[in-house]
């Protein structure tokens, strides 16, 4: 009906991939936006600097959810490097939707906590 | 359409022609159905005709100029002072200062009076339907001064607990009650001239923010019996960048300048300074001569429409919505219903984040508000993180709340929401 509610937002917003949390994460962030009040944690299982698996919960408005839900099945099994090379265009791309600029941070939100979480860096993605 | 005696239903039709911005298409050529009059409302042709013509025919500033314009604009001004005035029933033009909205004169009240006369321990009380502009000045005074900030609750329905308010002014030392007339996210009406009195005789001066009351209810503050008046220009068909803080003379007389600089002085030496009379005290700088003007064209409109008919159409539309609204399953409404409603609607949608909301509603060209609304500690007594919300005023017809449910039964079945 929509651009930014295509089918594949809604699917993974609905049924979102790798939800769930991990036993025993060796990396894991939680992170909100408060102005809307949207939430994600990410935990990560590493094999040397792979990611072997990843996990997401979360609350909030289905672009954040759904980016997040997209952003785990993108990094799965890549490296913490190849997650550090990851921009803001890459997931905006992989969205696929056009994002306004306020809706920019709940898009990103889930890129934030993933990199937090793999790096340590807690600032919002370029 | 039920009418009380004496205001004849409005002609939307006509008004909504007066209104260039109703004309237009958003969306790949949707209608633009409007309802976030509560952020700020459209404004009629004859505000911008005032607005431009200020600067096409009258533009020069104001105060002391020895020329014929000058003299025009400064006349425009206090004309548009003395309308104000006489719209809110302030006994003299005097009581109006010019302010930028409705934040900036409460924080000139705060640093005005408030700097005058709180204390460490003296108690300013305020309620949790505040905006956060009418809580924020408050909580910087109690950092800076160690005054102590409460916060009358609300109850299930929406409606503050005057038990509370009133345990408080017996308890406490209560200098000032600060109360919001409409909140601007549930539309509960609140019972100010009753709070004022109870305030009053407790001793506590009283402060009500008027930015959701002063455009949609007849308000006079002798009625209102508070001690300040705030609004702002932009939600009364006005432009942006104009506000009004009302206060009685002898009160606004008794206080001390807000900000330093030029129009608020009566003589500047390598010294000091002495003050000038109100309210040029409290208008520091260029004032926004054209804005002000303009807000007199405002005035001028919603006078010739009337108050009442405004309040009685927007009882009118909030009569028909709110039953079309309940009926859509997964939806909560939240504030109260009966008298003390004013045209404000805001709604939960199942599980659906209130901006997946507003974004499905702006495809069909609706154009609602969802967020916070600016009143955080009320979102958390609620036990939401943001609600949609839609508001009305004197241009919103039927047919708008109409296309508000079509578009809300959509939603319900792109995002699933669960009834």
């Amino acid at each position: 009906m929509s651009d930014l509610y295509r089918e594949h937002i809604l699917d993974h917003y609905q049924h979102p991939r790798n939800y769930g949390t991990l036993e025993q994460p060796d990396r894991s962030f939680e992170d909100s936006n408060p102005l809307c009040g949207d939430r994600i944690r990410i935990d990560l299982k590493l094999s040397g600097d792979r990611i072997e698996d990843i996990r997401f919960t979360g609350r909030g408005c289905a672009i954040s959810q759904a980016a997040a839900s997209i952003l785990t099945e993108m990094v799965k099994g890549k490296s913490l490097e190849e997650v550090r090379a990851l921009g803001a265009e890459d997931l905006l791309e992989e969205l696929g939707v056009p994002i306004s600029p306020a809706r920019r941070k709940c898009a990103l939100l889930s890129l934030k906590v993933l990199k937090a979480a793999a790096y340590g860096i807690n600032e919002w993605p370029r | 359409m039920s009418t009380k005696a004496g205001t004849q239903p409005l002609d939307v039709h006509r008004i909504r022609t007066d209104f260039p911005i109703l004309q237009r298409t958003v969306r790949d050529g949707k209608p633009l159905v409007y309802l976030d009059s509560a952020a700020t409302s459209q404004k009629p042709a004859s505000v911008i005709e005032a607005l431009a013509g200020f600067y096409r025919t009258s533009n020069a500033n104001i105060h002391r100029g020895i020329y014929e314009l000058s003299e025009e604009a400064s006349i425009l001004y206090e004309e548009a002072r003395a309308k104000v005035a006489r719209f809110i029933g302030a006994s003299r033009p005097d009581e109006v200062v010019f302010v930028r909205n409705t934040t900036e004169a409460i924080n000139l009240v705060a640093r005005t009076w408030g700097v005058a006369n709180l204390q460490a321990g003296d108690v300013v009380v305020t309620t949790i339907l505040e905006h956060h502009s009418n809580i924020v000045p408050w909580h910087q005074l109690a950092a800076e001064r160690g005054i102590v900030v409460h916060f009358v609750d609300i109850d299930e329905t929406g409606r503050l607990r005057l038990d509370q308010l009133e345990t408080l002014l017996r308890t406490q030392p209560v200098k000032l009650v600060a109360v919001t007339h409409v909140s601007n996210a549930l539309g509960t009406i609140n019972p100010v001239s009753d709070i004022a009195r109870r305030a009053h005789e407790a001793g506590a001066l009283v402060l009500v923010d008027g930015a959701q009351s002063v455009p949609h209810l007849p308000v006079d503050v002798r009625a209102l019996g508070a001690d300040f008046l705030a609004f702002s220009g932009h939600k009364m068909l006005g432009p942006f960048g104009i506000g009004v803080l009302w206060a009685r003379y002898e009160l606004l007389a008794s206080l001390p300048p807000f900000l330093g600089g030029g129009g608020m002085i009566r003589t500047v030496t390598t010294e000091g300074f002495t003050p000038g009379d109100i309210p040029a005290r409290f208008e520091a700088g260029t004032p926004s001569v054209a804005d002000a003007v303009a807000l007199g064209a405002a005035v001028d409109y919603l006078e010739a429409i009337g108050m009442a008919a405004i309040r009685q159409h927007e009882v009118t539309l909030l009569a028909y919505a709110l039953p079309r609204l309940e009926e859509i399953p997964g939806i909560r409404l939240y504030g109260p219903v009966g008298e003390d409603r004013a045209g404000v609607i805001s709604f939960t949608f199942g599980d659906v984040h209130p901006h997946d909301v507003a974004a499905v509603l702006d495809l069909h060209g609706i154009a609602v508000r969802a967020g916070h609304h600016c009143t955080q500690p009320l979102m958390r007594r609620l036990g939401v993180v943001a609600t949609t919300r839609a508001s009305f005023y004197l241009y919103n017809w039927e047919a708008d709340i109409d296309r508000l449910v079509e578009a809300l039964q959509e939603a319900r079945r792109v995002l699933d929401v669960a009834g």
